[in-house]
Order: C-alpha cells, then sequence, then structure tokens
C-alpha cells in the first residue's frame, strides 16, 4: 500500500502523482515506441486505429464524462475533419496545416451546434445533435463537387511538399505524436480552472452558475474542443482508411464512439483508451467465436449487434463506471488488501435526479 | 389537387410517427428517461405479426390482438429486466441502456431462420386497395392508418381520462413522490406505462407493414418521431401526434417542392429550427428550476 505524504499544494495538480505514475507511463510510452518493431504489419494497424479513436475518445470524454453534455451526433465532426483533410491533402496542402484546418473548421461547426446547447439540455441536446448528425450526413452524400458523394473520396499519402509518409511505420508515430499531445493537452485542460468549471457543470449546472460559472460559453468551449479533437481524429481516420464516404459518419458511427466512452468509463481520460481498444478489437473477437457457434447465429448478419448490446446493457447494469472502473476495484482490492469491502464503489441511491420542473 | 394527395399521405406517414412519439412520451413522462428502443418494438411488432399470420397461419383478426397483447407483455418484461434496476442513474445510462436493447433487438431478429433477413410483404386484408374519390386517388392503407391513428388518440384520451389506472398514471407522471405517499403503486404503473407504449407500437408497426414492408432495420424510422416528440413539447400526449403530423406533412412537402435529398433532412431541418425558436415545443410548458 501507498502512502502518499503531501507537503506542496502543487502535488494535489500533478500529472504524475508519484513515482509509480512516472515509472509505468514511461514504460507504456517506450513500449508504444518500440511497437512497430514488435508487432506485425496487422497489428500495427489495428493499434494506429486504436490511437485515432482514442483521440476521438478523449475529445468526447471531455464532453460527455466531464461537462456532461452528450453529443449524439459525433460522426459527423468526425466526418468534417476527415473531408477538410482529404480535400485538403488533396490539393497538395502540407498536411499539418490540413490538420489544424480540419481541427479548426470542426471546431466552427462545434460552436454552431452548440449554440442550441445553450438554451436546451439534457435530452433536448441529444436529439438536436442527433438531428445535426443527419444533416451533416446528407450534406456529405449531396455536396459531390468537393466530397464525392456516394461514390466516396480516395485520399492521398500526408505529405509535406516531396517528403511523404506513405509507410505504415511514419504514419503510425504521427499517429501516436497526436495522440499524446492531445491526452497530456486534455489532462492540462482539466486541472485548470476551466476543466474545473466542465465538471462543475456536469456534477450541477445551478450550483455551478452560483459560483460565477458563464454556463453558455463553458458549454460552447467543451463542444468546440471535443468537437477540434474528433475533427483531428477524423483527419487521421481519413489517412487510414484512404477512402470515404458518408456512410461512415452515420448514426451508427455516432452510437459506437458513445458506446466507447461509456464502456471505457465515463469521467475518466483512461476511459477514452479503454474504450477505444475495445471498440477495435471487439470486431476480431466476433470474428473469432463467429466459427464456433451454430450457423444462423454465427451468420447471421446482427451478431455485432446483439454483442454490442449485450455488453452495452451489462455494463450500464453492473459495472456503470466501465473497464476503468473495474481496473480501479481491482487495484483498490490490492492495494488494500485484506480491507476490501463490497460496499467501497457502490452507486448511491440517490434521489431520483429530476429535470422536472414542479 | 395534387397538394391534397400529398396532404394525405404526409398526414398517413405523420401518423405513424405521432404513434412512434406516442410511446417516447409515454415513457418519458411516466419515467423521465427517453427510450430510443421504440422503433425497434415497432419493428418487433411487425415480425411479431408477420410470425403469427405467415408461419402459425392466424386469420387477422386474432393475429393482429395477439400481436398486441404479447408486444405489451414483452414491454412490461424490459421494464421489470433492465430498465427497474437502475431507475435513478443519470438519465443518460438509461438512455444508452434502451439503444443497447434496441441493438439487441434488431440483431436477434436477423438470427431467426429464413424470417429475420429478408423484407416481406405483411399479408393484410387491404393490400394495395384504392379507392377514388372526385380527382383523388386513396390509398385504403394510408385511410387505415389515420383512421386507426385517430381511434387510438380517442381511445387513450378515455384512458387517461375517465378510468382509474389512467388518472393514477397522471399523477405519477406529475409527481412520483406524491402519487407514492397517495398509495399509488408507482413501480407497477411504470411496467404498465412500458407495457402500454410497446403495444403502441405494435400497432405503429403493423400499420406501418403494408407501406414498407417489414424488415430488421425499420425500426431506424423511430429516429425520425424523435422530431415529433420535439415539435410537440416532449412531455405532451397530444404534442406527440400533432408534432408527428407536422414532421409527416413537412417531409411529403419537401420531397416534392425541394430537390432530393431534402426530404430525408426536413424532420431534422424542423426540430432545429424548433429548438432554436420554441425550446419547449408546441404543447409544451413553460417552467423554470427553482433552486
Amino acid at each position: 500500500m501507498r502512502f502518499l505524504f503531501k507537503t506542496d499544494y502543487d502535488q494535489d495538480i500533478r500529472l504524475a502523482r508519484h513515482g509509480g505514475h512516472v515509472f509505468w507511463y514511461s514504460a507504456l510510452m517506450v513500449l508504444l515506441v518500440l511497437s512497430p518493431w514488435l508487432l506485425d504489419e496487422y497489428m500495427l494497424a489495428q493499434l494506429t486505429m486504436v490511437l485515432i479513436y482514442s483521440v476521438v475518445g478523449v475529445g468526447l470524454m471531455l464532453l460527455a464524462g466531464f461537462t456532461g453534455q452528450f453529443s449524439l451526433g459525433h460522426a459527423a465532426f468526425l466526418g468534417v475533419g476527415a473531408y477538410t483533410q482529404a480535400v485538403m491533402t488533396n490539393a497538395g496542402i502540407p498536411f499539418p496545416v490540413a490538420l489544424v484546418a480540419a481541427a479548426a473548421l470542426s471546431a466552427v461547426v462545434g460552436v454552431v451546434v452548440g449554440l442550441p446547447a445553450l438554451r436546451v439540455k439534457g435530452i433536448y441536446l441529444g436529439i438536436a445533435t442527433l438531428a445535426f448528425g443527419f444533416i451533416v450526413e446528407e450534406v456529405f452524400a449531396r455536396w459531390e463537387s468537393v466530397t464525392g458523394g456516394n461514390a466516396g473520396l480516395h485520399v492521398k499519402a500526408p505529405a509535406i511538399f516531396d517528403w511523404k509518409l506513405e509507410t505504415a511505420t511514419e504514419f503510425y508515430f504521427l499517429c501516436l505524436a497526436v495522440t499524446v499531445l492531445c491526452t497530456l493537452a486534455v489532462l492540462n485542460l482539466l486541472r485548470s480552472p476551466t476543466g474545473r468549471a466542465f465538471v462543475a457543470i456536469r456534477d450541477s449546472e445551478i450550483s455551478a452558475q452560483s459560483m460565477g460559472i458563464h454556463l453558455a460559453r463553458y458549454k460552447t468551449l467543451s463542444f468546440a474542443i471535443s468537437a477540434a479533437m474528433a475533427g483531428l481524429g477524423g483527419a487521421l481516420y481519413a489517412h487510414m482508411i484512404k477512402f470515404l464516404s458518408p456512410d461512415q459518419f452515420n448514426i451508427i458511427q455516432s452510437i459506437d464512439l458513445l458506446l466507447m466512452v461509456v464502456i471505457g468509463g465515463l469521467g475518466s481520460v483512461h476511459g477514452a483508451f479503454l474504450g477505444a481498444i475495445f471498440l477495435i478489437s471487439m470486431p476480431q473477437l466476433i470474428s473469432q467465436v463467429k466459427d464456433f457457434l451454430p450457423a444462423f447465429i454465427g451468420q447471421a448478419p446482427g451478431l455485432k449487434a446483439v454483442i454490442y448490446g449485450l455488453v452495452l446493457i451489462a455494463f450500464v447494469l453492473f459495472e456503470p463506471l466501465g473497464i476503468y472502473g473495474r481496473w480501479l476495484k481491482i487495484r483498490t482490492w490490492f492495494s488494500i488488501f485484506p480491507f476490501y469491502r463490497k460496499g467501497m464503489f457502490k452507486r448511491q441511491k440517490s434521489f431520483q435526479k429530476s429535470d422536472r420542473l414542479r | 389537387m395534387q397538394i391534397l394527395q400529398l396532404l394525405v399521405s404526409g398526414v398517413a406517414q405523420g401518423c405513424i410517427y405521432g404513434l412512434i412519439a406516442l410511446g417516447f412520451v409515454l415513457i418519458y413522462k411516466a419515467t423521465e428517461t427517453v427510450s430510443f428502443a421504440q422503433g425497434e418494438l415497432m419493428m418487433l411488432g411487425a415480425f411479431c405479426a408477420l410470425a403469427l399470420l405467415t408461419v402459425l397461419g392466424f386469420p387477422f383478426w386474432i393475429a393482429v390482438p395477439s400481436t398486441i397483447a404479447a408486444m405489451g407483455l414483452f414491454g412490461l418484461l424490459v421494464e421489470r429486466a433492465v430498465i427497474r434496476p437502475i431507475l435513478g442513474q443519470p438519465a443518460f445510462s438509461i438512455v444508452m441502456l434502451t439503444i443497447g436493447v434496441s441493438y439487441v433487438a434488431r440483431g436477434v431478429v436477423t438470427m431467426i431462420p429464413n424470417l429475420g433477413t429478408d423484407t416481406h410483404m405483411l399479408p393484410v386484408p387491404y393490400n394495395d386497395a384504392i379507392a377514388r374519390a372526385g380527382g383523388l386517388v386513396i390509398d385504403i392503407e394510408q385511410m387505415v392508418v389515420i383512421g386507426v391513428t385517430a381511434a387510438l388518440c380517442l381511445a387513450l384520451f378515455a384512458l387517461f381520462r375517465y378510468t382509474k389506472i389512467g388518472i393514477a398514471m397522471q399523477a405519477s407522471s406529475q409527481n412520483q413522490l406524491a402519487a407514492y405517499y397517495m398509495g399509488i403503486p408507482v413501480q407497477r404503473l411504470n411496467g404498465l406505462v412500458w407495457a402500454l407504449a410497446a403495444a403502441v407500437a405494435a400497432i405503429a408497426g403493423i400499420l406501418l407493414a403494408p407501406i414498407t414492408f417489414v424488415h430488421a432495420n425499420m425500426g431506424l424510422i423511430g429516429l425520425k418521431a424523435f422530431p415529433a416528440a420535439v415539435v410537440g413539447g416532449f412531455g405532451s400526449l397530444p404534442g406527440a401526434i400533432v408534432g408527428g403530423l407536422v414532421i409527416g406533412v413537412v417531409e411529403a412537402m419537401a420531397g416534392f417542392f425541394l430537390p432530393e435529398g431534402f426530404k430525408d433532412i426536413a424532420a431534422y431541418v424542423v426540430v432545429l429550427i424548433m429548438l432554436m425558436v420554441m425550446p419547449n415545443g408546441l404543447f409544451g410548458e413553460k417552467l423554470r428550476k427553482k433552486v
């Protein structure tokens, strides 16, 4: 068991709380840097996908897990980023510029969607983002001169003038760099006054407002940052997939993204990564077990949906803190052995938190 | 004359949206949660009717009531099994839960051999019948949709107005705690509300089936019922039907007057405008939270 002896207020907000953090995250970083030489090509591609989804997931986590605003149309931001990146790199613009532009454009779109969020909340916000997602998908399909419509759009490799990132390893390092930067940015944001304001809004809008937090400004800001990171993720996604079509950014994708943060564990940055690993590895696992099932179940097109649905139901019912919550419990069990009690992480039976107004 | 024709088909489509939205509103008023599984309940209802009619060979007039009863029971079961344990948790948990239920429902249907993966015709007695009135050509299917919706609205109105159970439902939807103190079995009522919502969804499914056919993804139409519920004001039962009609008519008009593509998103554009202009909907109450 580890005892932290705090001698300084800065220790409360330090990113690495103690030596263990420094050691394990450094080890993870070394492993990630070395992985192009440790993994085969297929696994490396999967890892790149996990990193890309992590960027999106961290952004969505900031919005859903820390600000308490739910977006059912996040795939739209992903799509805006992806198409911006595709159009700009195809026009020969250096990819760092395109990346920034993709993030910026997504952020602007996020602000536009965030505007109704100033007036509505809860489920209305969900429906507003849902509606927005459908509209953007339709725009992708109909604005054929830019997006190529339903026929799709090919994406060239990222390049700065003559220097191209063509191999999988180079692209992997690009994704790794973006992921690390985004994660550090979000972690930093969360320990700043802005991040505290987000958490306050999540916990109670009314008390946040009475503490002098400008609800509209912070909600819009959260939307913008979240959308920008979804845009960044989308830009990388465009290069990864190399072919964009509107149906990649539909409601199913939006729900998958939400599934990712809910299963990973709402309210923890780790959760975004764990959720991304879950989301990418699940289809592989399903195709592994498919052959052992009776034909009418194994070959059914809905098998994936059933498994996703069951996992989602199971997590909401039995492990609302997600995969990260489960890990916390296991860690606590070991670190305070033999004093772990069953009720330590028990959900408080709260009074029904009512949005009713009378 | 063409406008009138469009209006009729828009109203018929709107009735379907309205019926699904009715389910949302019923559940929202009772448990303050939004069910994303409503469209899938409708799909299950249609498949249930299909199985009874074609596989088991029931006559139509027996198949329909038994479908409605079966779906009501199913709604009761869903509420008991997955919704009740987490009541009182943040609303979003329940939303995710119902999304999970809808995924499972859609997937399980595709696993039914010979039935789930194909598109089917529901053999109803009024198939493809057409009535001519003046210069107007009217599908009987659409008239049935409108008629049944109107009858159902009357029945629900009577239920909520004149029966003890309906009044109890109203009471518990206004203030659960007070209703509980008055001796109303709130939890059992919540189960009944789910059953009612599922039954209404089943009716919507049977009505929609002759128009769009029966297939595993027909539940996605439920996503268009959200705009209907919002336009009507989320907490209002008549609002849901009116909202559905508005969405249906706007959609039909957009499909005719505007360029291709606008038909699919008309509902969402309407709801975004509505949220900006009148966030409480047409029939919503304007209240502010007191601290």
